[in-house]
């Protein structure tokens, strides 16, 4: 096969040609070149990711959540200045204002053990004296270090409990569609005993379990949630890797002969991990909700560690008296709130911008039967 | 000893795929997809195949190329027994047989550019350099007649004539020599295939190569293939060569079969008389017993359920399984 000059139309010559003629030349050379401009970030990242990416900073519920996720992550980052700690001190236990057990209202001053005042706070309030911005909990812990110290924490537990449940769920998922048979029944006989368990009270027994054994810390609750928390994605790329495995470009890469190991990484899983990532991306609120929930129990770190479910644990004692200590709750529950909202905009969006083109390509590969 | 000039030989090639149910999956039941086939494919022909939808072919193609391990029989390609092989041997040998597929849509990786579409196979067995790969890319798109500009698009900007192409393209880059082509047409426009067939036939010359043309289209196959078979249910009921099959179809089902092209002369066609087959295709979970066509044959005899027709050479060239011809 003699190599012929790559065919380039520009290279058609155009002396002679009148005005006219060069402006109809031009005009189809536009029909026949290339029409859309394709952009450097779209030639790195590639096609797809470039339109969920634009997708993404494009849809308004998408861009609340984005600012909403960006709000946090700017809090956590910026903790030491928003509420810096007491030199010296562990940053992530709530200072606290003496020992007395009844909740000071926001905006009361601070007694004793003051910690650092900020220099914004100076600066917008002209005030020399650090007070309790959001108020005290009860055994005088400051729910505003809490509220900001915590966002360090929702997000470091969230992100750990996210990416390591993803990878289980992912290895035992692929592992059981690709070897199928026997594995794979097992496999998932295991999985749905474990979804048969109920989730909170399941992760509840085993963190309570995990803490005589690792002591209080944020370990025993996300070991906990991390053992119960992988079985949806492993069904779901299961069943996805199931259904791509059977498609024509799979078949056309054995014909090829392409090794085992690399159809499953290159052709298998890129296509059928999306569905599985698009989940995972709701669920970070679910797992800091989650992990709320069982410090709000009382189960995980220790008394007096910035999170927000055990802030919200302090006002159990107050439960009657709500109206009068209800900052306690309010602060914590708001953070939150937004704070899942934030993830679940984010992923609501991520499934919008998924899902068309989900649904386009399945009409597309089922379109011809003979 | 193996005629030189057969470049396939399918001897007796069986294909059945279990039907699990329960919670232990065990067989309850097999799907009868191909059951006993053998014929050759000689050097630089073209084998049509033709059937009904559901009659096997594809299923046939797929266990050639081993894609489905056979349940029996053997497949000889150049004198080496397909079947027994494993791992690297197959891999080696898979440099000589490609496939196209029918889909156009889903036989490329949507995630993959034309050129690692085409490059793949290249890259795999170490054809060339890794710096040549680009022009080889672009002279085999110009090979198929598509602009070797588009390198860089992916599938879905692509129409289902060009998409085809550039699964050609990707048969081709091995340079192999006996290409499967499982109903390549089926899913394009009638003047795009056209352009397909036109396509391969001139491939065909260029580069001496060999076709297994499976398809369901009598015109096409007429057009395009030197010998014709044709399947029925799991198994081939005759082959011959094209103009003799067209001609003296022996079996009744390949004269059904041609009664019902249609001829491109109102007049002629008024005039026709059709065999009108009864009946419906029986399941291949339960196969008739004997002759697996004797419940719509129009001479269907007692025998018939008795006993499976034998594969016979009528005359020179022309195999039936059929008691009467």
């Amino acid at each position: 096969m003699k190599a012929t000059p790559e065919r380039n139309l520009n290279n058609h010559s155009e002396n002679g040609l009148s005005t006219e003629s060069k402006e109809k030349l031009n005009l189809l050379k536009a029909d026949v070149i290339a029409t859309r401009k394709v952009g450097r970030l779209e030639r790195i990242i590639g096609k797809e990711t470039y339109r969920i990416l634009k997708g993404l900073v494009t849809t308004p519920t998408s861009i609340i959540g984005l600012v909403l996720i960006a709000l946090f992550v700017i809090i956590a980052l910026a903790a030491p200045i928003i509420a810096p700690p007491i030199p010296g001190t562990n940053p992530y236990s709530m200072p606290r204002d003496g020992y007395s057990a009844q909740p000071k209202p926001p905006m009361s001053e601070w007694k004793s053990g003051t910690p650092p005042i900020p220099f914004w706070y100076t600066a917008l309030t002209g005030r020399e004296e650090w007070v309790h911005l959001m108020g005290t909990s009860s055994n005088a812990y400051d729910i505003f270090y809490g509220v900001v110290w915590g966002t360090r924490t929702a997000l470091k537990t969230g992100v750990i409990i996210e990416i390591a449940t993803l990878i289980i769920g992912i290895l035992v998922g692929s592992i059981s569609a690709y070897y199928g048979g026997v594995v794979d029944n097992i496999i998932m006989r295991i999985v749905d005993i474990f979804m048969t368990l109920p989730f909170i009270l399941a992760a509840l027994i085993l963190a309570a379990v995990l803490m005589p054994v690792l002591g209080r810390s944020t370990l025993p609750s996300v070991i906990a949630l991390i053992v119960f928390g992988w079985m949806s994605y492993a069904r779901l790329i299961r069943g996805d890797i199931l259904a791509v495995k059977e498609r024509d470009y799979v078949l056309a890469a054995r014909v090829i002969g392409v090794r085992n190991s690399k159809i499953l990484f290159k052709h298998i899983i890129p296509n059928a991990i999306f569905p599985t990532l698009v989940m995972a991306s709701m669920d970070i609120g679910t797992y800091v909700l989650n992990f709320a929930a069982l410090s709000f129990l009382g189960i995980g770190t220790e008394v007096g560690y910035s999170d927000w479910g055990q802030i919200l644990s302090f006002a159990r004692d107050w439960i009657t008296q709500l109206g009068t200590y209800w900052y306690i709750v309010v602060y914590p529950g708001i953070t939150l709130i937004l704070f899942v909202l934030g993830w679940n905009l984010l992923g609501d969006a991520v499934r919008d911008v998924m899902d068309p083109r989900i649904r386009k390509m399945q009409e597309a590969s089922s379109s011809s039967e003979s | 000893m193996m005629n030189d000039n057969v470049l396939l030989k399918v001897d007796n090639l069986v294909q059945y795929f279990p039907i699990r149910r329960g919670v232990l999956q065990h067989t309850v039941g097999y799907v009868h997809a191909v059951d006993g086939i053998s014929f050759e494919v000689h050097k630089g022909e073209t084998l049509g195949l033709v059937g009904e939808s559901g009659c096997g072919k594809t299923t046939t193609g797929r266990s050639i190329l081993q894609l489905y391990k056979p349940t029996s029989g053997n497949v000889y390609f150049d004198g080496v027994n397909l079947v027994d092989l494993k791992g690297e041997k197959i891999r080696v040998l898979r440099r000589r047989i490609q496939m196209i597929f029918q889909d156009p849509y889903a036989s490329l990786n949507p995630r993959m550019t034309v050129e690692e579409i085409i490059s793949e196979p290249l890259l795999i067995h170490k054809i060339i350099d890794s710096s040549k790969t680009r022009d080889r890319v672009k002279e085999l798109l110009e090979l198929v007649r598509l602009n070797p500009a588009y390198i860089d698009r992916y599938p879905h900007e692509f129409s289902g004539g060009q998409r085809q192409r550039i699964g050609v393209a990707r048969a081709l880059a091995l340079n192999p020599d006996l290409i499967v082509c499982d109903e390549p047409i089926s899913a394009l426009d009638v003047s795009v295939q056209a352009q397909i067939v036109n396509l391969l036939e001139d491939l065909q010359k260029e580069m001496g190569l060999t076709y297994l043309f499976i398809a369901h289209d009598l015109s096409v196959v007429r057009h395009i293939s030197n010998r014709v078979a044709v399947m029925y249910l799991g198994v081939i009921m005759e082959l011959a060569d094209r103009d003799e099959l067209y001609k003296n179809p022996l079996h009744p089902y390949t004269t059904a079969l041609l009664s019902a092209v249609p001829i491109p002369d109102p007049e002629i066609e008024e005039k026709r008389k059709r065999i009108i087959l009864e009946g419906d295709v029986p399941s291949p979970v339960n196969p008739p017993s004997g002759c697996r066509f004797r419940t719509r044959c129009p001479i269907a005899k007692e025998i018939c359920a008795q006993e499976r027709p034998a594969w016979r050479e009528v005359k020179k060239g022309h195999f039936v399984a059929c008691h009467f011809a």
